[in-house]
């Protein structure tokens, strides 16, 4: 019930947010721009997941965004589509997922790891018949009615080492359940804000959030482009002007240069199609290596002439 | 249904447990700007004076209420009635909701419109409705139909919309809704999004209900001017289920048994697209309703003869007027279907759209075991000439 709950099994006495104000707090004293690469569960196979995480882990990721598959996913660009439909072909669920949690957590026991995905493959895994549903759930409106089957799956993420989830389709309307769900387990509730968030909406998010505010860069759906929106900086500046809470950009991010340009601003980013682009055009035994390598070249850590 | 508030952050609009707005956030804005604007809208008599006229002057309404009497006395049961929207304008119930939504967006300064569409119809209302205004409109639609109906796509074509087709997942309704959405989620500031059923997040289903109203308001004063009194049964086609709320919600305070029929393709134990009558409960396209899925909670794919049917989620009223069983849902099969269109085509001089023949048929099967003075109101949404190509190769396929 309490906000400072602890995560299970793997991670003990790790409270609410722990290990995203541990990361945040490095990088807003002086350190690097943190990383965190966005990767399919289960792309381009549920085998190759665990050695692609550890890869990004070794090339400099400060953490890990882990998406699982959904069949329709309304606010993902043609990239993380066909991902997901290739991870989804290939056998991806969510034990996939958390698997690829678990080898994560193992690789890098510090590193905040969050899972990310839509409402629905979340709530088959506590979807009771509707036959055995009692009165209360079947009187609750929709936001309370998404928040209790999301407790078998809170429970295998902590045990997993999971520290947050970004749910793309619920909204802070419908989310005051599934927080509370949640946190139980010592799992954050991730919210998005865009460039759209009027300023109550923005408020209302940063009463709620724990972990970091994900901040999409632009209006619009998953994908690589060439430059950040040229609205990001008045945006990042509304929403600084109301909340502490950590900020990490999303959306559209692909360079090294990008990720110079909106260290600036917040002290994170996260990087999916640029990323899963990388994958699907490496040779089937090369795809470690480009993983690591990309990530050596966003981090900085790899100057990007040198890039092959 | 919740009210509104000018905050951006409000309470959602539920149908007990089901309904809400589980869109993304780049959408939620957006979403409250409709919900404002409907609000307003349905208080001003501007807005609904132009609504009236248009719906009188362009698009035909009244629609008859027309006694099927040798379909009645083929049956030997209950006395039949269908509800004319296959006379309205472009011939199905959808214009009723294009036309509206279309002055809200009018309303809301939208200079561009998306829609998706399954069978054609909502696009090709779409397309008229924003033709009559001189809107720019873009409709997205599943490759798979486009195929399917190719001449519903040169209507659209005709008409000045742009047609996209979608190449992705199983390429009907459902892919275009996400496409649809995607553009919505990129273009949000200039675009209204114009949802063809009652589904989707909140406040689609409630707006959509209310444009589609007028059907189920006409029908109970015409039930009552030609018999002297309400049917005992009032039977629809769901897909999403936009003409079926239509018929229903102005009914269902009043003692008139509600029937939606669901498509049931090849049979429940194969391909079908019968959400509530074989579905769980789930969230999809913004909304918490019934939806067809696997184990992991995948959407699984829906299928059936008829494009307009042809979708794995349902409008979460529905979904609601089951769960308290104020409503009936049932399933036809696609072979049924064709049936119940040859039935009414040979019976009464009237081709229906494959959706609207899983209503026919099924009331086909209730109406025998009902006595003479009894009355089954059928919502004939819209007419078949989309379909009679389809109609042709299926009969030839099973022989006639």
């Amino acid at each position: 019930m309490t906000h400072t709950g602890t995560n299970s099994a793997h991670n003990p006495g790790a409270t609410l947010g722990a290990r995203y104000r541990q990361a945040f707090d490095a990088a807003e004293s002086g350190g690097d721009t943190l990383v965190f690469p966005f990767l399919t569960a289960g792309f381009p196979t549920p085998e190759e997941t665990p050695e692609l995480i550890r890869a990004a882990l070794r090339g400099g990721a400060a953490g890990l965004e882990i998406g699982v598959p959904f069949s329709d996913p309304i606010a993902d660009g043609p990239v993380h589509q066909t991902a997901y439909t290739q991870a989804l072909a290939a056998g991806a669920s969510l034990d996939t997922a958390l698997d690829a949690v678990r080898a994560a957590r193992e690789f890098a026991p510090d590193a905040p790891l969050t899972l990310m995905g839509y409402l629905n493959p979340f709530l088959a895994v506590g979807a009771t018949n509707v036959a055995d549903a009692t009165d209360q759930a079947l009187a609750d409106p929709p936001g309370a009615a998404v928040g209790e089957p999301l407790a078998p799956l809170a429970r295998m993420a902590a045990d997993a080492g999971v520290d947050g989830m970004i749910i793309v389709d619920l909204p802070v309307e419908e989310s005051d359940a599934a927080r509370d769900v949640l946190a139980e387990h010592g799992i954050s509730l991730i919210y998005l804000l865009a460039p759209t968030s009027t300023p109550r909406r923005i408020a209302t998010v940063a009463d709620k959030a724990s972990g970091f505010i994900y901040l999409v860069s632009l209006t619009g759906v998953t994908g690589a482009r060439e430059q950040v929106a040229a609205d990001f900086e008045q945006f990042v500046g509304r929403v600084r002007a109301l909340t502490d809470t950590p900020l990490a950009v999303g959306f559209g991010i692909s360079r090294r240069q990008h990720v110079v340009e909106v260290g600036k601003l917040v002290p994170a980013a996260i990087i999916g199609s640029a990323l899963t682009n990388t994958i699907a055009s490496a040779p089937a035994d090369g795809r470690v290596a480009a993983v690591e390598h990309y990530l050596e070249v966003v981090t900085g850590r790899r100057s990007e002439e040198t890039s092959a | 249904m919740s009210t509104a508030s000018l905050s951006g952050v409000r309470e959602s609009g539920a149908f007990g447990p089901f309904g809400g707005q589980f869109a993304p956030e780049t959408l939620m804005p957006a979403l409250s700007e409709l919900e404002d604007a409907w609000e307003a809208a349905q208080t001003d008599p501007a807005f609904r004076a132009e609504l009236d006229e248009l719906l009188r002057n362009y698009v035909g309404r009244q629609t008859p209420l027309t006694l099927a009497p040798r379909l009645s006395e083929r049956l030997g049961g209950a006395q039949i009635w269908l509800k004319r929207e296959d006379l309205a304008h472009t011939g199905a119930h959808k214009i009723n909701n294009a036309i509206g939504q279309v002055l809200l967006a009018r309303r809301m300064g939208k200079p561009r419109i998306i829609a998706e569409t399954g069978a054609g119809q909502h696009g090709v209302a779409t397309a008229t409705a924003c033709a009559r205004f001189g809107i720019e409109c873009i409709v997205y639609m599943g490759a798979e139909d486009v195929r399917r109906q190719a001449l519903n796509v040169f209507r659209m074509n005709l008409l000045g919309a742009e047609v996209v087709p979608v190449e992705s997942g199983a390429r009907t309704l459902k892919d275009a809704i996400n496409e649809a959405i995607r553009d919505w989620v990129t273009n949000v500031r200039t675009t209204h999004y114009l949802i063809g059923s009652a589904i989707g997040p909140h406040p689609y289903p409630m707006i959509v209900r209310e444009l589609q109203s007028c059907i189920g308001r006409e029908a109970r004063d015409q039930m009552v001017e030609q018999i002297g009194r309400l049917p005992d049964a009032a039977v629809a086609c769901v897909g999403g289920g936009s003409n079926a709320i239509g018929l229903f919600h102005p009914l269902v305070d009043d003692p008139v048994q509600l029937i939606g029929v669901e498509a049931a393709g090849e049979g429940l134990n194969a391909r079908h697209a019968a959400t509530l009558t074989g579905g769980s409960p789930g969230v999809l396209h913004g909304t918490r309703t019934y939806v067809l899925q696997d184990v992991d909670g995948q959407i699984t794919e829906a299928h059936s003869i008829s494009a307009g049917l042809d979708y794995p989620g349902v409008g979460p009223e529905h979904a609601w007027l089951m769960q308290t069983e104020r409503a009936e849902y049932v399933s036809i099969t696609d072979d049924e279907a064709l049936d119940g269109l040859k039935l009414l085509s040979e019976t009464e001089g009237i081709i229906p759209a494959l959706e609207t023949a899983h209503a026919i048929a099924y009331a086909a099967k209730i109406a025998p075991t009902m006595s003479q003075d009894q009355h089954i109101l059928i919502g004939l949404s819209g007419r078949g000439d989309k379909d009679v190509e389809i109609v042709r190769d299926a009969l030839a396929q099973r022989g006639g």
